[in-house]
């Protein structure tokens, strides 16, 4: 019997009036990788800050291995962040550090890790991601999808159990897609536990293990990629699929 | 002739002692200036909303009273509650208040300069509210405060000359004195003057090879 690795129950948050989150509830096995599709203004951003709680929720219960998340023990808290790995629609890269000290820094000050091992940890995860000859250049040095390949090997430094990937290539040139593409393409063949929210659902159909589809703070419908795609129960799902279809081409 | 033998025998020898006395009242002030600065800069952005209020609150009173006030406050009033400090002590305390509350506004101004992205990276990789300000945010803070922090120092130099007003007799306190003597006013005062200019540019210079040392792509930025 398989436990799910992530399990998240009712999630709801309130801005002011208004109900941005409306229990969303999910369960993630380990392996898994969920694709969050829906129009902007869904929730889809609140819905993965609340997993980690960078947004408090209101209500709403997670767990990770079986134990639930208590975020106001703080301790808790940041252990529980590390073993779950952020990746943002605009990279967020410290602007002070060079790549190489992006990725590291996560591992002396926070694992307490001397600074040559995890140097060497670091020097692995940018290799990983195909960066080994820019670790020295500084953010405002790299092209986007560089940016965006170091704050993935960011978060991989601190091996995460889970990775929550918040529009990862929406901020993107077109041809700078292709290379972060590739390299969350790999995480997913190495087994890595990922949600991720985008709009590239080509991508999305030919990995994910399940499409949820978001509207108005609530989930409508999940299921697998052919069956969201090509026969959705829902018809809000169908005609947001249409639309974006057209909008993000070829599937 | 007889100018040249004054200033060698009487001017000389007095200005190098309040210069002296100068150096002693800047040095200590700037650096506790920017300590306090720096402190009460992170309380005013980060702190709650008490600590905010106080912090502010400093800010706004140590930078809207004159200076030479502050000053008489802290020799002339404080005894009143049996506390005495020397003109020395009374100088660089004042100093110190006055130039952190200015510091403080460079830095609160850096802080929020800092985007809020960043921070939430820093939290999800686990970071503490503590830990993500001090790895994170104050070094990119200083680099962006340091040019105001560094217009701050050498206003300091030019108001530590207020310290005289208390009967701390430093720079323009000898410089005083010797004129009131001689009635040599511009000879003193051009030698004074000089002597600021000097430690002004010296200041100067010392924050341009900080601000270049510090120098990192990304974060250049004009000095104003
Ligand atoms: N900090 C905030 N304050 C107020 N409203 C917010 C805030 N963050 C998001 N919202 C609102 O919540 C709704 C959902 O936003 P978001 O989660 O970003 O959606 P999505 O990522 O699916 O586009 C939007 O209507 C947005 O305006
Ligand atoms: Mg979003």
């Amino acid at each position: 019997m398989t436990s799910p690795i992530l399990r998240i129950e009712n999630l709801s948050k309130k801005y002011g009036q208004r109900e941005v989150l409306k229990g969303v509830s999910l369960e993630v096995e380990k392996g898994d990788l969920k694709i969050l599709i829906g129009p902007s203004g869904a929730g889809k951003s609140t819905f993965l800050h609340c997993i980690n709680f960078l947004v408090k929720p209101d209500e709403g219960h997670v767990w990770l291995d079986n134990e639930e998340i208590h975020p106001a023990r703080k301790r808790e808290l940041y252990a529980y962040r590390q073993k779950v790995g952020m990746i943002f629609q605009d990279f967020n890269l410290f602007d002070h550090l060079t790549a190489f000290e992006n990725v590291r820094i996560g591992l002396v000050k926070v694992k307490g890790i001397g600074k040559d091992a995890a140097g060497a940890r670091a020097a692995q995860e940018l290799e990983r991601v195909g960066l080994k000859e820019h670790m020295q250049k500084y953010p405002s040095q790299l092209s986007g999808g560089q940016k965006q390949r170091v704050s993935i090997a960011r978060a991989l430094a601190m091996d995460p159990e889970v990775m929550l990937l918040d529009e990862p290539t929406s901020a993107l040139d077109p041809e700078l897609i292709g290379e972060v593409h590739a390299v969350i393409r790999d995480l997913g063949k190495s087994g890595m536990t990922m949600i991720m929210a985008t709009h590239q659902i080509g991508f999305a159909s030919s990995l994910a293990s399940e499409i949820i589809f978001m509207e108005d703070g609530r989930i409508l419908e999940q299921g697998t990629p052919s069956k969201i795609f090509n026969d959705p129960d829902n018809s809000r799902t169908r005609e947001f699929c249409s639309k974006i279809t057209d909008l993000y081409g070829e599937r | 002739m007889e100018t040249l033998l004054y200033m060698q025998t009487d001017v000389f020898p007095a200005l190098l002692r309040g210069f002296g006395v100068s150096i002693r009242l800047i040095v200590p002030s700037a650096l506790v200036g920017l300590a306090i600065g720096i402190i009460v800069g992170v309380l005013r952005v980060y702190g709650n909303s008490f600590v905010k209020i106080a912090a502010d609150l400093y800010a706004g009173l140590f930078r809207g009273i004159p200076l030479v006030i502050q000053l008489f406050i802290w020799y002339f009033g404080l005894p009143y509650f049996k506390i005495f400090l020397s003109p020395f002590a009374a100088s660089v305390l004042g100093f110190s208040l006055c130039s952190g509350a200015y510091h403080s506004e460079y830095v609160r101004g850096a802080l929020l300069s800092i985007k809020r992205g960043q921070m939430l990276a820093a939290e999800s990789l686990g970071f503490s509210k503590i830990g993500m300000i001090v790895s994170i945010i104050l070094p990119q803070a200083v680099r962006r405060a340091l040019p105001g922090a560094g217009n701050e120092i050498i206003y300091l130099i030019k108001y530590s000359s207020l310290a005289y007003m208390i009967t701390c007799i430093e720079l323009t306190g000898e410089g005083k004195i010797l004129a009131s003597n001689s009635f040599r006013f511009t000879e003193i005062f051009l030698t004074v003057g000089a002597c600021y200019l000097l430690m002004t540019s010296v200041a100067a210079i010392i924050l341009a090879k900080v601000e270049n040392h510090l120098k990192i792509p990304g974060f250049e930025q004009q000095r104003t």
